[in-house]
């Protein structure tokens, strides 16, 4: 017999889901359906996802989460009427602010009147995914080969199954695009299951600023199963910036899937305060020599909150930087994760990989785990990592309530200092101010309650 | 980059030295043949006229170990072909039991010129070292020293059989109580299996006098070897114990699935000191020893301290996780380790430390030194239970990597479920500073004995923490094995 792989596959790691079924159903009238290889290519991801199942926790990627809750729920298709219906509401609620271009998804279906394109640049071009299947079939294949979500991936490969919207964002070289993507959950019949897939494909040379924000109408069940992959060329810049938050029942599970060329740079920076289940899965792969990725991530949770931060970084190619850096502040029976991997590949000499977790726990029952890894294939290199658990500094707390500052104020002071050193490596000042809105607003809402 | 090649080009030179410690001693086996099943767990135990209750825990063992025999374990960053656990023999005695040895004199000359060609002749070290030696030739003990000195002290240091016979009391309570039968795939094996091992009980406020200390070898050709010691330390007492190892030089690979014990009670301190130096197998990986090791130690009683130091330089393949279980309030577990792999070699290791009492402490030190085409992976465990208030820990991993094809991985896992607790983990990777080798090279120092100096400094920190007894040795060691490893 061969070798015995360190990761043999083994049966029975996985939990029935009614999907496949479910999928029978919808084939027909998912967007595309016209279009012969979409429809070959939504038979294979499903074909895929029954094979692997929804992930167990004895899969070690997915060890620190517990997916059966998720199994147990009823998740129907979101309905265009309820999500028209919502219009109004999401308009006032979040009206656009900056002057970048907005794109509007309420459960995941991209609103045409609420989102705003009519100024784009010459050479870029944004269109929403059930547009692009309806009218640029081929446009659409060639982007979604170019940028492939990942194969093996439960949750992307049922996202390729049932994504009927979400967004391709085109730019020619040199060329420069600033986007807004609100998400937003609206009242529906049941809870509802969405799948966004947005490609992305940066040219050589272009600057792109992303900002994403998730959130909700209210404190609704649904899951939101978004797939973003992004191909940037040599010497692109991407400034990716996400805000989650969702409401505090749902489950989210997403994944981004990142290539970076030769010299270009990208930064991702995620604020999490939302859902009662999120995994925030970031997959960069530095496939040009001195390509670089910056991985930063704050969450603050509280109640049975839980978010699973999956981090891996691929220097596949030499003189490559990558930081990962999370910070998370834990409070009541909220159950922080962060999981780094560095992959410095054969070859990938005068890498630079740098991992740090930190974590603020609040309350004796908040759970924090971290998995920081490295694994190293060149010798030149320099890597390292980092982690600390730990409760807010005594003497710091004594410091301030000798001078008078009650407790809660203190707190939330010590809270608000430890979120807002790890902010400032935002390098765009209105996005820092932005995920810095959501800090504040965490605290004061969660603070708050906390005295009451 | 020139230095580079320059120390790639030396380590392929020096690499084909040939393994220091490689002879075989020719000598009477009393081998089981060939095979695992219930007759030869049931022979093993007949052999070593064990009570019932040994057997029926041996049984137990062996069935849960053939319910889950497709199962191994696979989750270690590993490569290897399938183990054939039907080929090899689970029993062989250098001599049989009525002619065991009583004492030095009675020993088989041969023996004693094999420890003599390892530099550990027993009856110099008797006289010269204060070491107490309880030599396993193979799996049965041959020969114990200093016993009389210890039993005034009421020190109980005599190999497993021997325990089982004398004080069975003791073993029937201990035996299984760190690491039971079922816990995992190799310890499940050795239970089914063990031949022997040592057995160390310090009474309550004895401060043992001397380190105890076993040499292990493996022998007999296509002999598995599975040891089991168990350590128990009563309350305010402290021993160090310390395990070496060489093997000589074969062509197949050996399987060796160790268990190790330790119970330490109330105010009570376990130092356990490993040098390991099994043949790693040749250049191109052919042969070398298979080392599946489990260790773990109870801290079960108040400001108890068990303390782990691992030298590892051989084998073709190491698993091992020596870990700790802080049960007893005030209880601190302790894990310094160096380990190094050349040519084809393997080695997944690093600790678990599991807080559960109050105030409980833990340190881990890991220096990795990875050359040749080698892999190496620190795994670590450090576990705050929700009631391990004030727990404490801090973690250091660095791995030095030397040559294009090697590796080094780092895979740690921090789980913290009490917000007093406080835990820090830092590692790093790099490889031998151009600086560094530049200055001692401009300094005389020829270049792979400048690559033993930085690589020693790197291990300092662990190296300190050997008993001197064992330091010397274990320098030796590291300098040998980056004479013929790292260059």
């Amino acid at each position: 017999m061969g070798a015995v792989s360190p990761q043999a596959a083994r049966p029975s790691r996985s939990i029935e889901l009614p999907y496949a079924a479910q999928f029978a159903a919808a084939r027909e009238e998912l967007p595309g359906h016209d279009l012969s290889w979409v429809t070959s290519e939504r038979d294979a991801a499903i074909a895929r996802f029954s094979e692997l199942g929804l992930p167990s926790q004895r899969v070690e990627d997915w060890k620190y989460s517990n997916l059966t809750p998720l199994a147990k729920t009823d998740f129907t298709a979101p309905d265009r009427k309820a999500a028209e219906a919502a219009r109004a509401e999401v308009a006032e609620r979040f009206p656009k602010e900056s002057a970048a271009g907005r794109l509007v998804f309420i459960n995941g279906m991209l609103d045409g009147p609420l989102s705003a394109l009519e100024e784009l640049p010459a050479g870029v071009r944004v269109l929403g995914l059930a547009d692009a299947m309806a009218d640029e079939g081929d446009l659409l294949k060639s982007q979604l080969e170019a940028v492939p979500a990942l194969n093996g991936h439960a949750l992307a490969a049922l996202n390729a199954a049932f994504m009927a919207d979400g967004c391709l964002i085109i730019l020619e070289p040199d060329t420069e695009l600033a986007l807004e993507l609100l998400f937003v959950a609206a009242p529906d019949v049941g809870a509802v299951a969405y799948h966004p897939r947005i490609s992305i494909a940066a040219g050589a040379g272009s600057t792109l600023a992303l900002g994403e924000q998730h959130t909700a109408l209210g404190e609704l069940e649904y899951w939101s199963n978004p797939v973003t992959a992004i191909s940037l060329g040599e010497t692109a810049q991407m400034r990716h910036y996400k805000l989650q938050e969702e409401s505090r029942r749902a489950w989210q599970t997403a994944l981004t899937k990142t290539r970076i060329a030769a010299g270009a740079a990208y930064e991702n920076f995620v604020v999490a305060t939302g859902g009662r289940y999120a995994r925030n899965e970031i997959k960069v792969v530095l496939e040009g020599a001195g390509a670089s990725c910056e991985l930063g991530g704050g969450f603050l949770l509280a109640g049975e909150q839980h978010v699973d931060n999956r981090l891996r970084v691929d220097h596949a190619a030499p003189d490559g930087t990558s930081r990962q850096t999370y910070k998370g502040v834990l409070d009541e029976r909220a159950h922080g994760v962060f999981q780094g991997k560095t992959v410095v590949h054969r070859g990938a000499q005068k890498s630079d990989g740098n991992q740090l977790s930190r974590a603020l726990l609040l309350s004796p029952n908040a759970i924090m785990d971290a998995k920081p890894e490295l694994e190293i294939y060149a010798d030149d290199v320099k890597c390292s990592h980092g982690a600390t658990v730990g409760e807010l500094d005594g003497e710091q707390m004594f410091y301030l309530r000798a001078r008078g500052i009650d407790e809660a104020s203190a707190r939330s002071l010590l809270i608000a200092a430890f979120m807002d050193e790890h902010l400032q490596s935002v390098a765009d000042q209105a996005a820092r101010e932005w995920l810095q809105g959501a800090v504040s607003r965490w605290l004061a809402q969660h603070l708050s309650v906390g005295e009451a | 980059m020139a230095t580079n090649t320059e120390t790639a080009r030396t380590v392929e030179a020096l690499s084909e030295q040939r393994y220091k410690y490689g002879f075989v001693t020719d000598i009477e086996a009393d081998s089981a043949p060939p095979g695992l099943n219930e007759e030869i767990v049931r022979f093993i135990s007949a052999k070593k006229g064990e009570p019932e209750w040994l057997l029926d825990w041996r049984l137990r063992a062996y069935h849960r170990w053939m319910e889950t025999a497709e199962d191994t374990p696979s989750w270690a960053h590993l490569d290897y072909p399938e183990i054939d656990y039907q080929a090899s023999s689970y029993y062989s005695a250098p001599l049989r039991d009525e002619d065991r040895p009583k004492s030095l004199d009675e020993i088989d000359p041969e023996l004693l010129k094999t420890y003599e060609k390892l530099g550990i002749p027993l009856q110099e070290q008797e006289m010269l070292s204060g070491v107490a030696v309880d030599a396993v030739f193979d799996s049965v003990s041959v020969a114990t020293t200093f016993k009389s000195k210890l039993a005034e002290l009421g020190v109980i240091f005599c190999s497993l059989s021997e325990a089982v016979a004398e004080h069975p009391e003791l073993v029937q309570k201990y035996l299984g109580s760190v690491v039971p039968y079922a816990d995992n795939y190799f310890a499940t094996l050795n239970s089914a299996v063990f031949t022997d091992g040592s057995f160390v009980y310090i009474p309550k406020g004895v401060r043992c006098p001397m380190e105890l200390s076993t040499y292990f070898r493996i022998n007999a050709a296509n002999t598995g070897q599975f040891e089991r010691t168990l350590i128990i330390a009563d309350e305010g007492s402290y021993v160090s114990y310390l395990e070496g190892c060489t093997a000589p030089m074969r062509d197949e690979n050996q399987l060796h699935a160790a268990v190790v014990e330790l119970v330490a009670f109330d105010d009570a301190e376990i130092k356990y000191s490993t040098v390991q130096n099994w043949y790693p197998g040749d250049e191109n990986g052919k042969g070398g020893i298979f080392n599946f090791v489990t260790k773990r130690g109870a801290c079960r009683g108040r400001n108890s301290k068990i303390s782990w130091t691992q030298v590892e330089t051989g084998s073709a393949i190491t698993w091992k996780y020596p870990s700790c279980l802080l049960l007893g309030d005030g209880s601190s577990g302790e894990f310094y380790s160096i380990a190094i792999t050349n040519n084809c070699q393997q080695a997944d290791t690093g600790t678990k430390m599991i807080h559960v009492g109050k105030n409980t402490k833990s340190r881990i030190v890991s220096k990795g030194v990875s050359a040749g085409r080698a892999n190496q992976t620190y795994r670590g465990l450090v576990r705050v239970q929700g009631k391990a208030d004030n727990a404490r820990n801090h973690t250091q991993c660095d791995s030095l990597l030397i040559g294009e094809q090697c590796g080094a991985h780092t895979v740690p896992y921090i789980e913290s479920r009490n917000a007093s607790a406080q835990l820090e983990h830092e590692a790093t990777t790099s490889k031998i500073s151009e600086d560094q080798l530049f200055y001692c090279r401009q300094r005389g120092i020829a270049e792979e004995e400048a690559v033993a100096l930085i690589v020693n400094g790197f291990c300092r920190e662990v190296l300190q923490e050997l008993p001197m007894e064992f330091a010397v040795e274990a320098q030796k060691l590291v300098a040998i094995s980056l004479e013929g490893s790292v260059g």
